[in-house]
C-alpha cells in the first residue's frame, strides 16, 4: 500500500519513524513540510528524510510542494498530519478534499477539516467509494472513533464524557498536588513542553470542543459544530476553588460532555469525587461512553505525544489495507 | 412524624392506614408507652417516605381520623448538592446571590464557605444547597446559573451522570 504523507511536525515525524522502524507492508511515495517535499513512486528512504529534516529543517526539494504530490502523486492513502486550523480548515481541507476526490483514501490528525466540514467530507468519501478516517483527531493513542464506529457498533450511544484534553488536565493536576495558582502551573506545563506558547486553544475549551464536535458527528450524524458548543474554560480557576473541592473530597476537571436527549454540548469544568474514573492524573486523557447494550464503558490513555498519535494514524492505515488496499 | 393515637384496640393500625392510602411507604413504627402522658393515649413516631405534593392530603386525612400530628417534616430537604462560584463574590452581594435561592421555599443554601486571598482579587466559595427533590434542585440550579451570568462570576457544577 502506497502512502503520501502531509506535515512533518511531531505527529508527521511519529508516523515516519515508526514507519522506518516497523516493517508494515506501506511504501512512502510522498512527503512535504510546509517548505519541501519529496517524490519516488518506488518508496522514499525515510531514515535519509529525518535526518534531512532534522539537520536542514526541510524534508526534500523546494520546488516540491504538499498541493503537487496530493495532485498528482502516486498513492493509495493520504497521511494528513499539518497543525490545525480552526476557522479555515486550511491548507488541510483543500488537500483532503483533492484526495478524496481523486478516489483515494485519508487518514488525518487535523482536527480542524472535520470539525468545520464533517458531513460534506464524509459524504464526498462515500461518492468516490473511499475512507476519510481520523482517529488521531480525538485523545490521541486512545481508539475511541473505532471504539464508536466498530465495537460498539449495534449500540444506541445515550452519552459521551470526557477530559480530552491533556494540557488543562495537566494544570488541574498541578494546582490540585501542589496549590499552585493558575498562572503558576500554566507556567510549569510550558516549561514541560505541554502547552503551547499561546496556550488560549486549550485553557479556553476551544480543542476540548473540536473534539467534541468530532465525536457528536461520529456518532450522531448531527452536522454539530463548533459554533453550537457551549464552552467555558479553565483559565479562571482559583487555588482555593481547588481546595474547597478538596475538602469534599472531590476536585475539578475539565470535562466535555454530548448527550443529545438532554440537548448538551458543553465543556465546563466540573467538580468529580476523587475516585471518579474520569478523575486521572497529569495529561492522561480519559472518555466514558454510556451505550444502551454495553452500559458505560471507560478508556484512559495518552492523548497526545509524537509516537502515540502516530499509533493512532497507523491503526487507521491499517484498518484500510486490511479492508480495501490488500491485493491490489 | 410524631403522632398521638388513642391507646385502644385497632387505632395504631387504623392510624396508619391513611398513609398507605396516600401512597406513602412506611421505613419504621415507634410505639413508646409513656406513664407521664395523657391516660388512653399513645405516642408513635412513624418514618415514612411520601413525595411531597401529597403530605396535606395526609394531614387532612389523619386529623379527620382523629389522629393528631404533634411534629413532623424535619427532612423535608432531601437532595444536596455543592457547587462552587469564582469572582467578586463580595461585590455582586454575595447575600442577594443566596436569598435568589432561598426565596424559591423548595431549596436553600445550607452551607457556605468563602475563601478571599486579597483585596480586589477574586474569591471562591463553596456553597451547599438543599432541595425538596430533583426537580426543584435543577430549577435552582438554573437560577444559579443565571446569577452568575449575570454577575460575571464562574459557576462549577457537580458532573451529572443523567443516565
Amino acid at each position: 500500500m502506497k502512502v503520501a504523507i502531509l506535515g512533518l511536525g511531531s505527529v508527521g515525524r511519529g508516523v515516519i519513524s515508526v514507519l522506518a522502524r516497523k516493517d508494515l507492508g506501506i511504501v512512502v511515495t510522498g512527503i512535504a513540510d510546509s517548505r519541501s517535499g519529496v517524490m519516488d513512486p518506488a518508496g522514499i528512504d525515510l531514515a535519509a528524510v529525518l535526518t534531512r529534516k532534522a539537520e536542514t529543517g526541510r524534508c526534500g526539494e523546494p520546488d516540491i510542494l504538499g498541493e503537487d504530490i496530493v495532485k498528482n502523486g502516486d498513492y493509495d492513502v493520504l497521511v494528513e498530519v499539518t497543525p490545525t486550523d480552526i476557522v479555515t480548515g486550511e491548507p488541510a481541507l483543500t488537500s483532503i478534499r483533492t484526495a478524496l476526490s481523486r478516489g483515494k483514501h485519508v487518514v488525518t490528525s487535523n482536527k480542524g477539516p472535520l470539525a468545520l466540514q464533517y458531513t460534506e467530507l464524509m459524504r464526498l468519501a462515500e461518492e468516490n467509494g473511499v475512507h476519510m478516517r481520523y482517529e488521531a483527531t480525538v485523545c490521541g493513542a486512545i481508539p475511541i472513533i473505532q471504539t464508536l464506529q466498530h465495537g460498539l457498533a449495534g449500540n444506541k450511544v445515550h452519552a459521551v464524557y470526557g477530559v480530552l484534553n491533556g494540557t488543562c488536565n495537566y494544570i488541574l493536576t498541578r494546582m490540585a498536588d501542589e496549590g499552585l495558582t493558575y498562572d503558576q502551573a500554566l507556567a510549569e506545563a510550558r516549561e514541560m513542553g505541554y502547552a503551547e506558547a499561546d496556550p488560549t486553544s486549550d485553557v479556553k475549551g476551544i480543542d476540548t470542543a473540536l473534539k467534541l464536535v468530532i465525536l457528536a458527528n461520529t456518532i450522531w450524524k448531527n452536522g454539530v459544530t463548533l459554533g453550537d458548543v457551549d464552552c467555558t474554560g479553565i483559565d479562571l480557576l482559583t487555588a482555593e476553588a481547588l481546595t474547597l473541592a478538596e475538602s469534599q473530597n472531590c476536585t475539578i476537571r475539565l470535562i466535555g460532555e454530548v448527550v443529545p436527549e438532554r440537548d448538551l454540548l458543553r465543556v465546563s469544568p466540573c467538580i468529580l469525587p476523587k475516585k471518579h474514573p474520569l478523575v486521572v492524573r497529569d495529561t492522561l486523557n480519559a472518555v466514558t461512553v454510556v451505550t444502551d447494550m454495553a452500559g458505560a464503558i471507560t478508556q484512559v490513555g495518552k492523548g497526545a505525544g509524537s509516537v502515540e498519535t502516530a499509533s493512532a494514524v497507523i491503526g487507521d492505515l491499517l484498518f484500510i489495507r486490511d479492508c480495501h488496499v490488500r491485493g491490489d | 412524624m410524631k403522632i398521638e393515637v388513642k391507646d385502644a384496640p385497632g387505632q395504631l393500625v387504623a392510624s396508619l392506614k391513611p398513609i398507605s392510602e396516600a401512597g406513602g411507604n412506611v421505613i419504621a413504627v415507634i410505639h413508646e408507652w409513656d406513664p407521664t402522658l395523657r391516660p388512653k393515649t399513645r405516642i408513635v413516631h412513624v418514618v415514612l417516605d411520601l413525595p411531597d405534593d401529597r403530605i396535606d392530603g395526609l394531614v387532612e386525612s389523619l386529623t379527620s381520623k382523629g389522629v393528631s400530628i404533634l411534629r413532623m417534616g424535619e427532612e423535608r430537604l432531601l437532595m444536596k448538592r455543592s457547587v462552587i462560584m469564582i469572582g467578586h463574590l463580595m461585590h455582586t452581594d454575595i447575600s442577594d446571590t443566596v436569598d435568589r435561592i432561598d426565596c424559591t421555599g423548595f431549596a436553600e443554601v445550607v452551607e457556605m464557605h468563602m475563601t478571599m486571598p486579597g483585596i480586589a482579587q477574586r474569591s471562591s466559595a463553596l456553597l451547599t444547597i438543599s432541595a425538596t427533590n430533583r426537580a426543584h434542585m435543577e430549577t435552582a440550579m438554573e437560577i444559579l446559573r443565571s446569577v452568575a451570568k449575570q454577575k460575571e462570576l464562574l459557576l462549577v457544577e457537580p458532573m451529572e451522570e443523567s443516565i
